[in-house]
């Protein structure tokens, strides 16, 4: 019999590895963003194959639906002449396969010591997508302060992580609100100042 | 579906694989059905309010031939591509919106527990997935090679990314009052009498409606929304340089996303699958009874559903017809100074509403929020049914 869990995790993987090169070899600026797009949906397919549909339609909202959209907005507008495209010399291509190089190594060192039996089947095969059945509510209530995983657990100390996520997140709301007001303002004074000098 | 299958000998992979396209050419031909159901619709109606002749008289009994004869005319058209297109890009565009539009039917039900993928998080991904519809037109209008089709594409991403935030907003409220993610526990916390639906939770939620209206059209670049290809000025936008099949394809995404977007506001605001007189349960037509008496109060809900969401497309093409299209500015406008801070004020009406009226004014079947019941974590729902 196939392994179908296998078989899907090679359909998503190897795309996301070529595309992920191709972004890289291409000259043509929207094709590399085209590729980042399948590159990145690829990855989103990953988590849905880990039964992380939440992180997967994060990954699809955020990355491939959002981020994404601005940035072949921002190719669009920004692009001078036909088809914007870039030229790579070798230098660049030296420095870029250096310092990726490192990055990959160090990765994979780190993913290769994280692994507890080294084998192919703790990873691939044996991921429990059935049995796990996780839905978005204790994420939810995680981050308005209830730690609804944790509320089972008969020990005090336990449920003691009963704080849950409330803080950070809403330092990261508020970080964020000051970030767009700060953009928004900015926007709005070099609009004034122009309006200043045809004044 | 396939666990039988696999009873009477079948290889595990065959059955699988066999029940899933099955299931996707249903999917498929419902939908590719009613993109030629509506084209033809499309023509009666503008026939109809706009007083045109022709969709009135021609095309035989009821024009069933005019349907036949653009399909066949698009087949046979030339199949241009620009000398400046991108030939990749402006290949591949068509088939982006065409599979964005249609993968979000992977998790949309049409009844109580049917539905392809039960996704726990139905509604994030069909807001997920249908925002990658843009991409199409998007690439589409800049790989063409044409300054109107530029122009179409860039006023397209705008509109989609900015529309994206009152209709988040809009659909957030319904998801809150329900305490769920989860499209088919929404669809039947209205289970019961027509007041249970969730458009009459308060009023505040019945002014969501139709922001959810507004947002949905401006979505699914329909009229008055349809900035991206305005005839009158851009020739027809992001679709000018294309011609016969891949236009069509462009098409097909359209009025996929149109059944979506209603489907959706269906099931979050009038009901889903529930008529607004429970006719199944009263003639005892629950899985409770037998199996084959659910089945077809099931499929009875099915009806409904898709009665509600072809309505909801009936609608968007009176609005068609009827509505002048708005200045991009005022697209702008539209959203960013009226539904937005509308939205955002009846967020705030409907937790306030919540937080004084618990129970709501009507007396429910299925309480609503069993999410936020204190300590005790329910399971998760299990909802009765296999996928069909």
């Amino acid at each position: 019999m196939i392994n179908w869990h296998t078989l899907f995790f090679f359909l998503f993987a190897i795309p996301t590895c070529l595309f992920a090169v191709a972004v890289v070899v291409s000259a043509n600026v929207v094709r590399m963003a085209v590729c980042l797009i399948a590159s990145l949906a690829c990855v989103a397919g990953l988590y849905f194959l880990a039964a992380a549909d939440f992180v997967g339609a994060m990954q699809l909202m955020i990355y491939v639906g959002g981020t994404l959209v601005l940035l072949v907005f921002g190719v669009m507008l920004t692009g001078q002449g036909g088809y914007a495209s870039m030229k790579i010399t070798s230098t660049n291509w030296l420095m870029a396969g250096l310092s990726g190089g490192a990055l990959l190594i160090l990765l994979l060192g780190c993913a290769a010591l994280s692994v507890d039996a080294w084998s192919p089947k703790t990873v691939a095969q044996s991921a429990p997508t059935a049995e796990a059945e996780p839905t978005v509510a204790p994420l939810g209530m995680g981050l308005l302060g209830i730690r609804v995983d944790r509320l089972s657990q008969p020990e005090a100390t336990l449920q003691s992580g009963m704080s849950g996520y409330f803080l950070p997140f809403e330092i990261v709301s508020v970080h964020l609100l000051v970030v767009l007001i700060g953009a928004a303002y900015l926007a709005r004074t070099r609009r004034r100042r122009e309006a200043e000098d045809s004044a | 579906m396939a666990e039988y299958l696999v009873q009477f000998g079948f290889p595990v992979w065959l059955a699988y694989g066999g029940i899933a396209v099955v299931q996707c050419m249903i999917l498929l031909g419902i939908m590719m059905g009613a993109a030629a159901t509506f084209t033809w619709m499309e023509r009666k109606v503008s026939g109809r309010i706009q007083d045109r002749l022709g969709p009135t008289r021609v095309g035989g009994r009821f024009g069933w031939l005019q349907s036949p004869a653009d399909g066949i005319k698009l087949l046979c058209k030339e199949d241009l591509i620009p000398k400046d297109a991108d030939p990749i890009l402006f290949r591949l565009a068509p088939y982006i919106s065409f599979s964005a539009s249609f993968s979000v039917f992977l998790a949309l039900p049409f009844a109580n527990g049917w539905v392809a993928q039960h996704l726990n998080m139905g509604v994030f991904f069909i807001l997920a997935v249908a925002g990658l519809e843009v991409y199409g037109v998007m690439l589409g209008g800049y790989s063409s090679g044409s300054k109107w089709s530029l122009y179409g594409c860039i006023r397209e991403a705008a509109q989609v990314v900015s529309y994206e935030v009152p209709l988040g907003l809009c659909v957030l409220i319904p998801v809150m009052v329900a305490g769920t993610l989860d499209l088919v526990t929404i669809g039947n916390m209205q289970q019961g009498w027509g007041w249970n639906w969730m458009i009459f939770h308060s009023p505040f939620m019945f002014v969501t409606f139709f922001i959810f209206v507004t947002c949905a059209v401006a979505s699914t670049n329909r009229a008055p929304f349809d900035l991206a290809e305005a005839e009158s000025e851009l020739v027809a936008g992001f679709l000018t340089e294309y011609s016969g099949f891949r236009w069509s394809v462009f098409f097909m995404a359209e009025y996929g996303s149109m059944v979506m977007v209603s489907g959706l506001g269906a099931i979050l605001f009038l009901g889903g699958w529930y008529g607004p007189i429970p006719v199944a349960e009263l003639l005892g037509l629950t899985h409770a009874n037998h199996a084959i008496l659910g089945w077809l109060g099931d499929l009875l809900g099915a009806c409904n559903f898709l009665f509600k969401a072809f309505l909801g497309v009936t609608v968007m093409m009176w609005l068609r017809w009827t509505l002048p299209r708005l200045r991009i500015d005022q697209v702008m406008t539209t959203c960013l100074k009226y539904c937005v801070p509308l939205a955002a004020a009846m967020f705030v009406g409907v937790v306030l509403w919540s937080y004084a009226l618990p129970g709501g004014i009507f007396p429910r079947k299925t309480p609503l929020g069993a999410v936020a019941e204190g300590p005790t974590w329910p399971a998760p729902q299990a909802t009765g049914g296999e996928t069909p």
